[in-house]
């Protein structure tokens, strides 16, 4: 059987199933259970890693069409278990199973209560997250992009900082005002196309008065997932509390199904209503770009710092989303799978003083370079990534926005080029904090330096970093065509309907 | 291979003492990168007689970078004779910082690191000079501002120096933010980033317009004047310059090869290298000649009265850099890099002179507590007194060409602005001379006003510190007159090719048919300007203090570096801390969250009866709403599919 005709979407949402379903028959929290149900679920996320990677590995850089898919009807003869992926999932999906072993690693000796449990959140929630990516059926991606929540709440619930349940309440009210809306609009789709496949919904040609419509109810709930201004505010929050693997996981992939959804849904499927409002998109990422920077500069605690530094990256995305044109989406996409691994390091990051120090407060750090330099190193460099050096994956992605951000609109590549500045001083004002200065407080000056398994954590994410930086054409190949493709059905879309507004008047 | 090995060496020398400076230790981290270095300076000088003297221009690619759409750029090595005169003066200086830190960061604990930024700041160095696009120039350009940025807060203890390393990499990305756009600009236009490419266009787009901003402008002169704010911030020119006298809180050998010889001329680089662009935008070129002059007045002045011999340097460096940038303003490119080149030799020298001098005095670098130090450290005086000929402009020793060159193409310009550069010039050079021979006379001259202590331990530098400093001596005294037929004289054409504009009749040929007094103007302003140090400092030392007593305003004003950091700290710093506080608190607090999830939350509270159920319940209540939403959706689909079919 060749590569292509195995099912792997299929295992890589079922791999993560049976891990999950092997650690909860194990014995009940005793140390041995801790354990296996550690090694479990390492040893299955890797496992799902390499599928990924036999997928990528088979897959055809040269079609925009849809590749691996599998089709069973599921309920009725319209919604299906419909998967596939083209050139904008297949990165995602790597992404997630690239990060997941880290937020196994991660947690290895931070969590010490209901270790099972915990497991199986993530396990489960890697299923639901690659599930989001793959889905080809509108509900099938509904069912998806929603239950992801379940797990991410219970992670920051149970696991989660002393304010868990304000934040995870305060998640849940944003989220829930997007996916009612989306449920509503995406009922209505279904009922006037007649049918939930996704490929089908994207050659469907829908009233230009209704897309605005439908575009206004997807955008409602990408913009809470992205999370775009102003509806960032759980963002903070929801970091703050949950545990670093939590935030790994939030960084590194939640904040992606916006963007995704975007691509997939509102730029296809509604064009005219995108080309019409993306003045809004522009309008609240500059905010966002600016305003988040600004508070970035100002905070006290370093998760905080970098949940915020997350919403203004994020307002790049969504700015080069909607420059419809080559460089601004392969922008986007870029700078998406390059903040999972920075933003996802930088957690981690934190979380290597949390666990030593156990306190997210900047000011009782300082010094740490004189005791532990090797973690001043991986910081420096994620630091430095963040802000978009030349020669790192935050560079690429950043600079393609831009160049294609310009060409849509020099005025808003103005502005949004001033977050760069501002990114440069908020980064770097909390490592001077954090890592620089006189070692001069004697918790501080306690903490020793990475120990075997945290430096073996960070080598991946370093050599990505690097690699994104310095030869891209590994990953732009994987999306090109797909993104000329979109952007060739996009213009032809809107150059048509002018045409018949031109010719209606 | 060569030119490879030539940008390489470096990286792997970085790689080495980086990764594993701990593990092979402090020599052997000296040796490796070092080594390297000094590899890499002697094949420069070979591409430099085959390249730039033999003419053979060449372009090797290593690998693509991006591919995106219509944007291709890649990783690429372009060697003409503007990259390879900056190789030779980027390796030749930085093999001698190299061996000259060996002894002079000799009791530092952390050499394997110190050596490591060096290497990858010469690295990035090289990248930038020998990149065939404007991409690939950037990323040399942003890993210089990181190096820099390392090297400045390399003693991170000290506050002053971590507080200076984020000022120089901040300032630096303003300076980019037009860098930037001017590169986003110059795509949109010519469908390019290589210079190839782009070259061969502009002459069609010289005086149409595009939109910016809103608002129409004309295409080259926007775009010029962007790249030149980037220019701005690396090369410290008014307005973005206050990061530079900051940088001194780095190590010497730093300042040296960093803040004076090498990556502070990337701006004049950028600009020549760019000179088939900057033709063809008359008003971005006056601008750049308005701004080069007014710096080398303003750095100069303020270098009149600061009593850091580290920053009296600096000032002096920001100021020579001025005149680099008037020289390109009116076209005369070979003069602006003929300075360049002679610069890095005597700047860098004065520097490491500077070095040796403060090395010798425990660390003291106030002039104040120096004086009477010639008869101690005589060879460092010597070399001081080379440095300090050549930068006033002291005839047949590099500055007097190169300076002198610049001065009077200024004049023989004969633009508004070229008049205003010329007589900014002859100030600016009455004035390096007064400072020069300030620093000369408070350091070596008259009697020591150091304590007994640091009196009693002053001593020579170490060969290893001092042979460097002769290397660079030969260099200040001989650069200028053995490279002025190739740089501006007869054979400037032949040595040049391709490599920056050649202007039809070239304003260098004109300099050198200007009046007699243009010719004798600068040699007059050293002279007035030495007379004048001799006689506050020698004859009349009392003089200075009551000077400053006299005329308070001025001496403050100069002293504080013309306010411009207070006022930056009062429009900029200020302002952008206070806003982060207000749209933290009241924006996301009161406004969003207040309105938002707090308010919607709060009201349900108060409907609710069973507050406490709502607060104790867990997070399981709000995971069970969101199962029971779904298996609502799936029931409800079930149904109407069924029933719809």
């Amino acid at each position: 059987m060749a590569m292509s005709e195995m099912p792997l979407l299929s295992w890589l949402l079922i791999i993560p199933l049976i891990g999950a379903l092997f650690i909860l028959f194990q014995p009940n929290d005793s140390e041995i259970g801790k354990r296996n149900a550690r090694l479990v679920a390492f040893f299955v996320t890797i496992v799902n890693f390499v599928v990924s990677l036999a997928l990528w590995a088979g897959f055809d850089e040269t079609t925009a069409d849809f590749q691996f898919v599998e089709h069973m009807p599921w309920i009725g003869n319209n919604i299906a278990y419909h998967l596939g992926v083209d050139g904008i999932s297949v990165l995602f999906v790597i992404l997630t199973t690239f990060i997941m072993p880290f937020c196994i690693v991660a947690s290895w000796n931070s969590v010490e209560k209901r270790v099972k449990e915990y497991m199986v959140a993530f396990l489960v929630l890697e299923t639901l997250m690659i599930g989001v990516f793959v889905s080809l059926d509108i509900f099938l991606f509904y069912i998806f992009f929603e239950a992801v929540l379940i797990p991410m709440f219970l992670i920051i619930g149970i696991w989660g900082g002393p304010r868990r349940i304000y934040a995870s309440y305060k998640l849940f009210l944003y989220t829930l005002l997007g996916s009612v809306l989306m449920l509503v609009a995406v009922l209505y789709m279904y009922n006037v196309a007649d049918t939930s496949s996704i490929p089908e919904l994207m050659t469907y040609y829908f009233n230009a008065d209704v897309q605005t419509w439908l575009w206004l109810a997807f955008f409602a709930s990408f913009a809470v997932k992205m999370p775009m201004w102003p509806v960032h505010t759980w963002l903070p929050d929801a970091h703050v509390e949950a545990p670093t693997a939590g935030s790994v996981i939030l960084a590194g992939v939640l904040l992606k199904m916006g963007g995704y959804g975007f691509l997939r849904f509102s730029l296809p499927m509604f064009p005219i209503a995108s080309h019409e409002l993306a003045w809004l998109i522009f309008a609240l990422s500059l905010i966002a770009v600016v305003y988040t920077s600004l508070i970035a500069l100002a905070q006290e605690d370093m998760k905080k710092l970098i949940a915020y530094s997350s919403v203004a990256h994020m307002g790049f995305v969504t700015i080069g989303i909607f420059a419809f044109n080559v460089q601004g989406i392969e922008g986007a996409i870029y700078q998406m799978l390059s903040h999972g691994i920075v933003s996802g390091a930088l957690f981690l990051c934190v979380g290597v003083v949390y666990d030593r120090l156990h306190t997210r407060e900047i000011s009782r750090y300082g010094g740490l370079v004189n005791n532990m330099p090797l973690y001043a190193r991986v910081f420096m460099i994620m630091m430095l990534a963040s802000v978009g050096l030349p020669g790192t994956s935050g560079f690429v992605g950043e600079f393609l926005v831009f160049v294609g951000v310009y060409e849509a609109s020099s005025t808003v590549a103005f502005i949004a080029l001033s977050g760069v500045i501002l990114g440069a001083a908020y980064m770097l004002y909390l490592y001077r904090r954090i890592v620089f200065g006189e070692l001069d407080k004697d918790d501080t000056a306690k903490m020793k330096d990475m120990d075997p398994r945290e430096r073996l954590m960070f080598a991946p994410l370093v050599v990505m970093v690097f690699w994104m930086g310095v030869y891209p054409p590994t990953f732009l190949n994987s999306m090109e065509v797909s993104v000329e493709n979109l952007i060739e059905r996009f213009n032809s879309r809107v150059e048509q309907h002018a045409q018949s507004v031109g010719a209606g008047e | 291979m060569m030119y490879k090995a030539i940008v390489f060496l470096p990286l792997i020398g970085f790689l080495i003492a980086g990764l594993f400076g701990n593990q092979i230790g402090k020599k052997a981290s000296q040796i490796v990168t070092s080594g390297l270095l000094v590899i890499s300076a002697l094949l420069s000088w070979v591409v430099f007689f085959d390249v730039a003297l033999g003419g053979n221009v060449h372009n090797v690619t290593v690998a693509t970078w991006v591919s995106s759409g219509d944007l291709n750029f890649n990783w690429a090595l372009k060697i003409d004779t503007l990259t390879a005169i900056m190789l030779v003066v980027v390796n030749t200086v930085s093999s001698l910082v190299h061996i000259y830190s060996v002894g002079y960061m000799s009791h530092d604990p952390h050499n394997p690191r110190f050596f490591a930024y060096l290497s990858l700041f010469t690295f990035a160095m090289l990248m930038l000079v020998t990149s065939d696009n404007l991409v690939q120039m950037f990323f040399g350009w942003e890993g210089v501002g990181v190096a820099s940025y390392l090297l400045i807060g390399f003693w991170y203890k000290k506050p002053s120096a971590n507080a200076a390393a984020i000022k120089a990499f901040v300032v630096n990305r303003v300076g980019d933010f037009g860098f930037t756009l001017g590169i986003l600009a110059s795509f949109l236009v010519f469908d390019s980033v290589q210079f190839s490419e782009i070259f061969p266009q502009v002459e069609g787009m010289a005086g149409k317009t595009f939109s910016f901003l809103g608002a129409e402008f004309d295409i080259m002169t926007t775009i010029c004047v962007l790249l030149f704010v980037g220019a701005m911030g690396k090369s410290a020119q008014l307005g973005l310059h206050t990061w530079l006298p900051d940088a001194m809180e780095g190590p010497t050998p730093v300042s040296a090869l960093i803040h004076a010889a090498t990556m502070v001329t990337a701006g004049v680089f950028l600009v020549v290298r760019t000179s088939p662009m900057f033709e063809f935008a008359p008003d971005a070129l006056t601008l750049v000649t308005i701004v080069g002059a007014t710096t080398a007045f303003f750095a100069a002045s303020v270098g009149l009265v600061q009593n850091d011999i580290k920053r009296v340097i600096a000032y002096s460096t920001c100021s020579q850099l001025g005149y680099m940038f008037f020289a390109a303003g009116v076209s005369a490119y070979g003069a602006a890099i003929f300075h360049l080149f002679t610069h890095a030799f005597f700047k860098a020298m004065l520097f490491l002179g500077a070095g040796s001098v403060i090395h010798a005095s425990s660390d003291e670098q106030d002039m104040r507590n120096m004086g009477g130090l010639r008869k101690q450290i005589p060879l460092t005086y010597t070399i001081m007194m080379i440095g300090t000929l050549a930068i006033t402009g002291f005839p047949m020793l590099s500055g007097y060409f190169s300076k002198d060159m610049i001065i009077e193409s200024a004049f023989a310009a004969g633009t508004g602005a070229g008049n205003y550069a010329f007589i900014m010039g002859v100030v600016a050079a009455l004035m390096t001379s007064f400072y020069s021979w300030r620093l000369i006379h408070m350091t070596f001259h008259g009697k020591s006003r150091a304590s007994q202590e640091v009196q009693d331990h002053v001593h020579e530098s170490p060969p290893v510190m001092t042979i460097p400093l002769i290397i660079l001596a030969v260099g200040a005294l001989a650069a200028g007159g053995v490279f002025y037929g190739y740089f501006v004289g007869d054979n400037y054409a032949t040595f040049w090719k391709d490599a920056i504009f050649l202007v039809g009749d070239n304003v260098m040929e004109a300099a050198r048919q200007v009046p007699a007094i243009v010719v004798y103007a600068p040699m007059i302003a050293m002279i007035v300007g030495f007379l004048f140090a001799y006689l506050f400092y020698i004859r009349k030392p009392h003089l200075p203090s009551e000077m400053a007593k006299n005329h308070k305003g001025l001496y403050n004003f100069l002293l504080n570096k013309w306010y411009f950091d207070e006022l930056y700290h009062f429009i900029f710093v200020r302002p952008c801390f206070w806003l982060g506080r207000v749209f933290w608190k009241k924006g996301d607090g009161a406004l969003i969250d207040g309105f938002g999830p707090d308010g919607v939350s709060a009201m349900v509270m108060r409907i609710a009866a069973k507050v406490r159920t709502l607060q104790t319940g867990l997070i399981y209540h709000y995971a069970f709403a969101m199962v029971i939403g779904v298996a609502f959706i799936v029931t409800y689909f079930f149904i109407t599919t069924q029933g719809g079919h």
